[in-house]
């Protein structure tokens, strides 16, 4: 049964964006990564942030996640300010993040290692989460035996196995070719809808966030405010055959409007820091 | 099925090969008087001083002796430098002040202060051993930090975001991702502390095969001294086998 035949969304937010900032550097260096965002994630809703390199996102990723406890504004989840990692957010990284020493059965059970869950039970949850990311018939393997796409769904198994309350993943298919991304998206759309996850991705790829979300935050570059909130109204359950429609065209045009602007800027910027680089040799 | 069984074994049997082919090129060029017999034996006659060294010599009870010295002086640089690693690691000062004098340390012919050694512990298997974990340590303590700075961000980052304890971070994470470099470094320490350990025998005359070797020498029995050397390369094969059998147990996957 999909989310939306099972419930709608429920209106209190999971998570809430309010009036962030943070700030890098001291004296005249200071730089404003993240200018005053707010924004909030409903229970259930799948919500992406998207703007150009440099704009601040993953900053904000590890702001939510808690791993940048010094900054000004709150992220909430329910009253509770977020300012060290928060076991209702399981984060999911850009980078390749399993563990090569343990099989994949292993790295998934290990949240709950952690948490002390007898072995039983931990391996039964674990291959529970297994299958649903498909790899069922790999969780013997080493890391080193699969794929880039696969090992990014071992990470991803791995976070949701301890049933995580907020799914927040900093484009985790960066480093993925462009047919593997879309099959992965799915293969995301799938668990969302089946668990009713709310999620929250951090991405710059502007068909992953359209294909995937509910809602799309669009950033503006340096410092990193949120320039607009585009509802994605399209059709729930949602597969990749979704980037072939009118509509699906439309929100990419639509967003990409807003981020070329902003990404002109961040391009601008970079070669004109490059400039200066080569100039001072 | 034999023909997969050649297969996964070509390398191995290439490298059989090889010293077979070193061996019989060398026969040849000493028979035929390229490269003088009494600096170096021909093979053969190193073959046959086999049996003699083994019977006569009783060398298997020398390569017992020897490999016990290894095996403790061996296990104590593991023991004392990972964890002396792990402190430095985590004190970036002491980090910074040491390093470089451990850096020294393992590059320094420790040997030649056998002397000093005597006089502290006397002729005896405790000289030995003292030498051979002092200069088996340093590789050990660099290559524990080099392996424990390099674990990839991510991984921490992951460490962080499930709230684990600083300890579970040790054990869990940042000590499994620095096994392969920490093992690099149990390698080099083990290929010094049997260098050390072979050569104060030999320097002390005292013990396992290094003694024999220098009796041996002594008595211008080449042939039995190249068998002896041949005896002291067979305990290092199979210390670094078993290393290697350690290794693959401890990190599968990788």
């Amino acid at each position: 049964m999909s989310i939306s035949e099972k419930t709608p969304l429920a209106q209190e937010p999971a998570l809430v964006v309010d009036d962030v900032v943070k700030r890098f550097g001291r004296g005249t260096e200071i730089v404003t990564a993240v200018d005053h965002m707010s924004f909030s994630v409903k229970q259930g809703e799948f919500v992406s942030v998207i703007g150009p390199s440099g704009c601040g996102k993953s900053t904000l990723f590890n702001i939510i996640g808690g791993l940048l406890s010094d900054y000004e504004g709150a992220v909430k989840i329910g009253e509770e300010r977020i300012s060290a990692p928060h076991p209702a957010v399981g984060m999911v990284f850009q980078e390749e993040s399993t563990f090569p020493w343990r099989t994949v059965i292993d790295n998934v059970a290990f949240p709950l290692e952690l948490q002390g869950v007898p072995k039983s039970e931990r391996m039964d949850r674990a291959h529970h989460f297994i299958d649903m990311v498909g790899l069922a018939s790999f969780e013997n393997a080493f890391p080193s035996q699969l794929s880039g796409g696969m090992k990014q769904r071992v990470s991803i198994a791995r976070t949701l196995v301890s049933q995580p309350k907020i799914l927040l993943m900093d484009e985790p298919f960066a480093a993925l070719d462009e047919q593997t991304r879309l099959l992965l998206g799915d293969k995301i759309t799938q668990i969302q809808q089946e668990l009713n996850q709310t999620t929250l991705l951090i991405t710059h790829n502007l068909t992953e966030a359209v294909q995937l979300s509910d809602r799309i935050v669009v950033m503006t570059y340096r410092p990193g405010q949120v320039k607009r909130i585009v509802d994605i109204n399209l059709p729930r359950p949602r597969t990749s055959d979704v980037v072939g429609s009118d509509a699906f065209g439309h929100y990419v045009a639509e967003i990409w409007n807003d981020l070329r602007e902003e990404a002109s800027r961040g391009m601008a910027d970079s070669e004109s820091a490059a400039s200066r680089r080569a100039a001072h040799g | 099925m034999a023909e997969t069984f050649l297969r996964r074994r070509t390398p191995e049997l290439f490298g059989m090969a090889t010293l077979v082919v070193c061996v019989l090129v060398f026969e040849a060029l000493i028979r035929g008087g390229v490269v003088n017999r009494y600096i170096i034996p021909p093979p053969s006659d190193i073959l046959l001083a086999f049996e003699r060294v083994i019977v006569e010599e009783n060398i298997l009870a020398r390569c017992r002796d020897t490999a016990f010295e290894m095996l403790v002086a061996g296990g104590a640089s593991v023991l004392v430098g990972v964890p002396i690693g792990v402190l430095l690691y985590r004190s970036a000062l002491w980090r910074r002040a040491m390093e470089d004098w451990i850096g020294a340390l393992a590059a320094a012919p420790i040997v030649l202060a056998f002397p000093l050694f005597l006089v502290l512990f006397g002729r005896s298997p405790k000289t030995i051993i003292v030498m051979g974990f002092v200069h088996g340590l340093a590789p050990i303590i660099l290559k524990t930090v080099e392996g424990l700075a390099s674990t990839r961000p991510v991984l921490i980052n992951v460490g962080r975001s499930l709230k684990m304890t600083s300890s579970q971070m040790f054990w869990k994470i940042l000590l499994p991702s620095a096994m392969p470099i920490i093992f690099t470094g149990i390698r080099l320490s083990w290929t010094f502390v049997l260098i050390t350990i072979v050569g104060i025998e030999y320097l002390i005359n005292l013990g396992g095969v290094g003694q024999l070797i220098n009796e041996l020498a002594e008595r211008y029995d080449l042939p039995g001294t190249y068998a002896g050397i041949c005896f002291v390369i067979l305990v290092s094969v199979l210390f670094f086998l078993a290393l290697e059998r350690v290794e693959s147990w401890l990190q599968p996957g990788r």
